[in-house]
C-alpha cells in the first residue's frame, strides 16, 4: 500500500513574473503528527525552492507563521493536518493585508499602528534608578496580564471584516496592546494613547463581530479590550460633561 | 514588485457561520426601527381621538401586521441574547482582587431582564385597563 498523502493548494503570487496571484497544488507525505506548517516546510525543502513563507519558532510563541487555512485565519504551526485529512488543505496569506510573495504579507500597516499607541510604559516623570523598580503587586499584574500575552501574529486583523473594509481602522491587537499598558499601574500614558485610541479610525469603528478573539491563539480577547475602551472613553466623556472644571 | 492587493468579496459575511450570525445581528437593527415607527403611529393615532386608534387596532391585527410583529420579536429576542452573551467581554467585572465569573455576570442580566418583564406585564395588566 503505498504511504498516504494529503494535497495541499498553496497561494502563488510572484509580482515579478505574473501580476496575477494563483494556487498551486502539492502533493506531502501525510502524518499524524504534521502540522500544515511541517508539510509547507517539506514543500520547500523537497519539492519547491521558490515558495516563500515566514516562520520562526514552530511552537506558537512567535506569531510569524499566520496563514488563512481553509478560509479561517490560524498559526499554520498549530494547525494538524489529521484535522482535515483526507480532504485538500487550501492555503493563502493572511487575509485584509497587501501580499508580497506567496504566502507573505506586507506587515508595515500594522507595524505603524502599534508603535502609533507607544506600546511602552509611559511615565509622566522617570524616576532616578536608585529609587528602584517600579513595584507591582499579583493582583495589579492581573488587571492587564491577559492582554499582554499578544504575540502579533495579525490573525485577528485577517479576521476583522471592518479591517478589511477600511484599513485606517486601529484594529484589535493594537487595542488590546493599548489596554494592557492602560491598565498597567505603573503605566501613566493613558491620555497619549487616548487620541488615538478614541479617535475617529479607533475604538468606535468596531461593531463587535468578535472573531477577533475566537481566532486569537493566545486567548488575549481584543474584541473584550476594545469594548472596555469604549465603556472607560465613554466615562470620560461623561466626566468631562458633569465635572467640566475637574481633570479627565 | 508591487504588492498584490485582494479586494474583499461582497459576500463575505456569508463564508463563515459566525460572520453570517453578525450579519443576521445586525439586520435585526431593521425589525427593531421598524417595529417603532408602527408604535409613533400608533400613538399619533391615539393623540388624534377613538376612532383613528380603534382603526389603527383593527390594522394591527391584520394577519401581515401580525406577522411582521412575530418577525420583529423574534429579531428583538436573538439581539438582546446575543448581547446579553457579550456582557462579560465588555464589563470585565472585577470583584476585589478576583474576576467576577462571566456565567454570573450573564445571569443577572437575564435576570433583570426577566424582572423587567415581569414588572411590565404586571402594569399592563394591573393598571392600565
Amino acid at each position: 500500500m503505498p504511504a498516504p498523502t494529503m494535497t495541499l493548494e498553496i497561494f502563488r503570487y510572484r509580482g515579478d513574473q505574473d501580476p496575477a496571484p494563483s494556487f498551486q497544488t502539492y502533493d506531502v507525505p501525510y502524518r499524524t503528527d504534521w502540522v500544515v506548517l511541517d508539510a509547507i516546510n517539506y514543500i520547500k525543502d523537497q519539492i519547491d525552492g521558490t515558495l516563500s513563507y515566514r516562520w520562526s519558532c514552530r511552537m506558537g510563541v512567535c506569531g510569524s507563521c499566520g496563514m488563512m487555512i481553509n478560509g479561517i485565519p490560524k498559526l499554520s504551526c498549530a494547525t494538524f493536518l489529521r484535522d482535515y485529512y483526507p480532504a485538500p488543505v487550501r492555503v493563502e496569506p493572511l487575509a485584509h493585508f497587501p501580499v508580497e510573495r506567496d504566502l507573505v504579507i506586507v506587515l508595515d500597516d500594522f507595524m505603524e499602528k502599534l508603535t502609533s499607541i507607544n506600546p511602552w510604559i509611559v511615565r509622566e516623570e522617570e524616576r532616578p534608578l536608585s529609587e528602584g523598580e517600579y513595584r507591582q503587586s499579583p493582583a495589579d499584574l492581573d488587571r492587564y496580564k491577559q492582554f499582554s500575552m499578544c504575540i502579533n501574529c495579525m490573525l485577528c486583523y485577517a479576521a476583522c471584516p471592518v479591517y478589511g473594509m477600511d484599513n485606517r481602522f486601529l484594529g484589535p491587537a493594537v487595542t488590546a496592546l493599548a489596554q494592557r499598558y492602560n491598565l498597567d499601574s505603573r503605566d501613566q500614558g493613558r491620555e497619549q494613547r487616548q487620541e488615538v485610541l478614541a479617535g475617529h479610525e479607533g475604538i468606535w469603528e468596531c461593531t463587535l463581530v468578535g472573531e477577533c478573539t475566537t481566532v486569537c491563539p493566545t486567548h488575549v480577547d481584543p474584541a473584550g479590550a476594545i469594548q472596555q475602551a469604549k465603556v472607560s472613553s465613554a466615562l470620560d466623556w461623561f466626566k468631562s460633561v458633569l465635572v467640566p472644571w475637574g481633570k479627565r | 514588485m508591487s504588492p498584490y492587493y485582494r479586494p474583499m468579496a461582497r459576500t463575505w459575511w456569508l463564508s463563515t457561520r459566525a460572520y453570517s450570525l453578525f450579519m443576521l445581528r445586525d439586520l435585526t437593527c431593521v425589525f427593531i426601527a421598524a417595529y417603532l415607527v408602527f408604535f409613533l403611529l400608533m400613538l399619533r393615532n391615539v393623540a388624534v381621538g377613538r376612532e383613528a386608534y380603534e382603526a389603527y387596532l383593527r390594522f394591527l391585527a391584520t394577519p401581515g401586521m401580525i406577522a411582521f410583529h412575530v418577525l420583529a420579536l423574534a429579531a428583538a429576542l436573538f439581539h438582546t441574547i446575543t448581547w446579553f452573551n457579550f456582557t462579560p467581554m465588555v464589563m470585565g467585572l472585577r470583584f476585589g482582587e478576583k474576576r467576577v465569573p462571566p456565567r454570573i455576570i450573564v445571569g443577572v442580566t437575564y435576570a433583570a431582564w426577566i424582572a423587567a418583564s415581569i414588572a411590565m406585564t404586571v402594569i399592563v395588566l394591573r393598571w392600565w385597563r
